[in-house]
């Protein structure tokens, strides 16, 4: 399992847990049911860890694949700087904000969800992983050709002109003139 | 005009009958919990009673269903015995794993509101059990005090909370393990992590396992209640409901009686479960079976050739198997494409080297090392398999297009092998009358293993006179300007440079325009069938043409297209 980051599988988790814990505070608070004040705390919460976890890390190996419209967050989430970049900070931050979701029932799979993503998130802190931001791609210089819809469908380089002599039957003309070698 | 009904009818036939049943079912239990018998149910909790039963009769419907596509084993069994139904059933077999997810997220979605509707049954058997006043709640809560077998509300006593009652029932605890290992399962099931790390996908989902465990025993505690039968009779809710002061003191309204309803999911699960542990027995049994590698070619571009022996082992063209190397790791077993002929005596892989498990296989392979390996130096190895896939089906059309991409000309090898082989044979049972090959490669040293393969078929087919019988296209999809000055200088020649073959290697992507245009001309009224191994994005291209190109008309040229997946 040495390729693994489980910073990956974290952040799955984690934005996972969000919207459980999220969609259980709505429950709490609509239902208006007893210490519905956890509930809106964990709505605050869900939506809360939601936003840090939608934008995707950079994996180290392989390319990184981006959540839809995430790069507004991506600038957001990278401003804080080593508090978001590191993973020990990450898993401590999810322990603590699992800890209201406890205290009533819509909110306790919430709870234990996110104490589930912060555990990982400390695996994959002492693992040594960090998160860093998925910065738009330098646009490289275009192919040749990229503009035109269709591929070539033949090789793109001609011959160079000694090389290259009409053969007979694919001239669409007779030349009046016969082409050697040496003609320009 | 494109022809869909003949690439996608019969699969969306199956989806709208399994979405149907589902609604159907909702609708059915929700109803059914409006009945008589659950009229003193419905006053604690509401409509939360049918909103809850309802889904849970789907979640009975779809965990039936789930383990049944990854049974291979037994997929692979009807695929073959199949082989006198119409193509087109098979063909919805192959889509086994689509069907798998679509089912797991039906099963996500009613979890969702079946959660949410208790957790409002929880919270109103809780304010019913801590009402103080003598309102018709109160009075029903107290039902049961004495004996608990009759009582209505389970929660018992008013000195408790909703959290508490979940972790000490047995649904409650079943329901909280069963979720989270579904939670679990979902999110290491995510495409990132399961094209990435494909081990942490395949041992978290293992937690199934308690998932069914915690849906067999959820419903084991009888916590939904219902007037028994009798009760109903001498306490009617529509007279008694109003008069529930005077209940037991009055003869027309005694105390009413509840009891609960027996499990119900063992018996929908039970089938399945059964089945599938029948699966994994024979999974183990065959893998238990002597594999012998009797030779390993080291190609370029960090691909490994494994030829092996297994006693008994029979297989078509363009199969998998599962391949598990104990010496490498206990548990993981990983698919690889058949890139031998059935008509060989040995079975081939070809592995591309790309994450830890094929590193140490290659490295216990001996591929390191340039000197000759003693075979006994060579790891043993566990097969399982070969399991079927689309690329059966290719001796079942009158005209084939081939189409690989990179590694994924696997299966293809295996095909084109074994038509060479029955060319030697001079096998007159021969289907297919035309093929079309075509080879999508970035690099040009992924050739050299397959270019001699071609080589053999070029020449064969013109000793038989016969060149036009297959018909081939390598597109080289990534060229650089020192590549392409090689190209330059060698234009002319016979030969192509790269490959050494009489067919010229071609440049950038396929014209699938032209060619399905150009194919669809060649053989009027003909099925054609179009069979890809290839990325997700080529699928929906290849599948876009099929539909465009095939006529309305049934007698027109119809494409059908296959997809290989793992």
């Amino acid at each position: 399992m040495g390729q693994i980051e489980w910073a990956m599988w974290a952040n799955e988790q984690a934005l996972a847990a969000g919207l459980i814990l999220l969609t259980g505070g709505v429950v709490g608070v609509a239902g208006q049911f007893k210490d519905w004040q956890f509930a809106a705390y964990g709505v605050a919460a869900g939506v809360f860890i939601c936003l840090l976890e939608y934008p995707r890390g950079k994996r180290k190996k392989g390319t990184s694949i981006e959540r839809t419209g995430q790069r507004y967050l991506t600038v957001c989430v990278k401003a804080f700087g080593p508090l978001t970049r590191n993973y020990y900070v990450r898993a401590g931050l999810h322990a603590v904000l699992s800890v209201p979701g406890g205290f009533m029932l819509p909110t306790v799979l919430g709870c234990v969800c996110v104490a589930i993503a912060s555990l990982i998130y400390l695996l994959a802190a002492i693992r040594g992983e960090q998160w860093e931001p998925i910065m738009p791609r330098v646009e490289s210089k275009e192919r040749p050709g990229q503009s035109m819809k269709e591929p070539p469908s033949n090789p793109p380089p001609r011959p160079p002109a000694e090389l290259r002599r009409k053969r007979q039957e694919d001239a669409a003309y007779v030349n009046p003139i016969p082409i050697s070698v040496n003609s320009v | 005009m494109g022809n869909w009904v003949v690439n996608e009818g019969l699969s969306i036939l199956v989806i709208l009958v399994w979405l149907g049943i589902n609604i159907f079912l909702f609708v059915y239990y929700y109803i059914v919990y409006l009945d008589e018998r659950f009229y003193y149910t419905r006053v604690l909790v509401g409509d939360a009673l049918s909103w809850a039963r309802a889904p849970a009769a789907c979640l009975n419907f779809n965990c039936m269903l789930i383990l049944l596509p990854v049974c291979r084993n037994l997929l692979s069994f009807l695929r073959g015995s199949c082989q006198c139904c119409s193509r087109n059933i098979t063909r919805q077999l192959d889509r086994n794993i689509t069907f798998h997810k679509l089912v797991a997220y039906m099963i996500a979605f009613h979890t969702a509101i079946h959660i949410i509707a208790h957790l409002f049954n929880f919270e109103r058997f809780m304010d019913a059990q801590l009402e103080q006043n003598e309102t018709i709640a109160y009075v029903l809560s107290q039902i049961g005090n004495g004996d608990n077998r009759l009582y209505l509300n389970p929660i018992r006593t008013n000195e408790t909370n909703p959290t508490f009652v979940a972790f000490t029932t047995i649904a409650g605890l079943s329901g909280v393990a069963s979720t989270l290992a579904l939670i679990l399962i979902i999110t290491s099931s995510m495409e990132v992590i399961r094209r990435s790390y494909f081990e942490v996908f395949w041992f978290t989902h293992h937690l199934f396992v308690i998932f069914f465990i915690g849906l067999v025993i959820h419903g084991v505690g009888e916590i939904v209640r219902g007037q028994t039968a009798s009760s109903v009779l001498t306490n009617k809710p529509s007279n008694c409901a109003a008069q529930y002061k005077d209940w037991g003191k009055v003869p027309d309204c005694p105390i009413p009686q509840f009891t609960g309803n027996p499990p119900m999911t063992w018996k929908w699960v039970i089938g399945p479960m059964v089945l599938y542990v029948f699966e994994r027995l024979v999974r183990f049994w065959r893998s238990k079976q002597k594999v012998v590698i009797t030779k390993v070619v080291t190609h370029p571009s960090k691909t490994l050739e494994l030829q092996m022996k297994k006693k008994g082992f029979k297989m078509e063209v363009g199969q998998y198997v599962n391949l598990q190397c104990p010496s490498v790791s206990q548990l993981e077993w990983h698919p690889f494409t058949l890139t031998s002929a059935p008509e060989e005596d040995h079975f081939s892989v070809h592995i591309r080297i790309v994450g830890d498990w094929t590193q140490q296989l290659f490295e216990a392979c001996g591929g390191e090392k340039k000197e000759f390996q003693e075979a006994w130096k060579l790891p043993k190895m566990a097969v399982d398999g070969p399991f079927g896939t689309a690329s059966e089906d290719v001796f079942r059309y009158e005209v084939v297009m081939l189409v690989g991409a990179g590694i994924g000309v696997t299966p293809f090898a295996s095909v084109l092998k074994s038509v060479w082989y029955r060319y030697f044979n001079n096998d007159t049972g021969l289907i297919p009358k035309k093929i079309y090959f075509y080879w999508l490669c970035r690099e040009t040293n992924a050739f050299e293993w397959f270019a001699d393969l071609l080589q053999s078929l070029e020449t064969q087919m013109l000793e038989k006179g016969n060149a036009d019988f297959l018909s081939y296209r390598i597109y080289l999809t990534g060229w650089d300007e020192a590549q392409a000055a090689h190209f330059t200088v060698h234009h002319e020649e016979e030969n192509d440079p790269i490959t050494g073959l009489k067919q010229k290697t071609l440049y950038g992507r396929p014209n699938w325009e032209n060619e399905f245009k150009t194919i669809a001309g060649n053989h009027p009224g003909a099925r054609i069938g179009v069979f890809l191994c290839g990325p997700e994005v080529l699928a929906k291209s290849l599948s876009k043409q099929s539909i465009n190109h095939s006529d309305a008309d049934p007698r027109g040229v119809h494409f059908i297209f296959n997809k290989e997946n793992f």
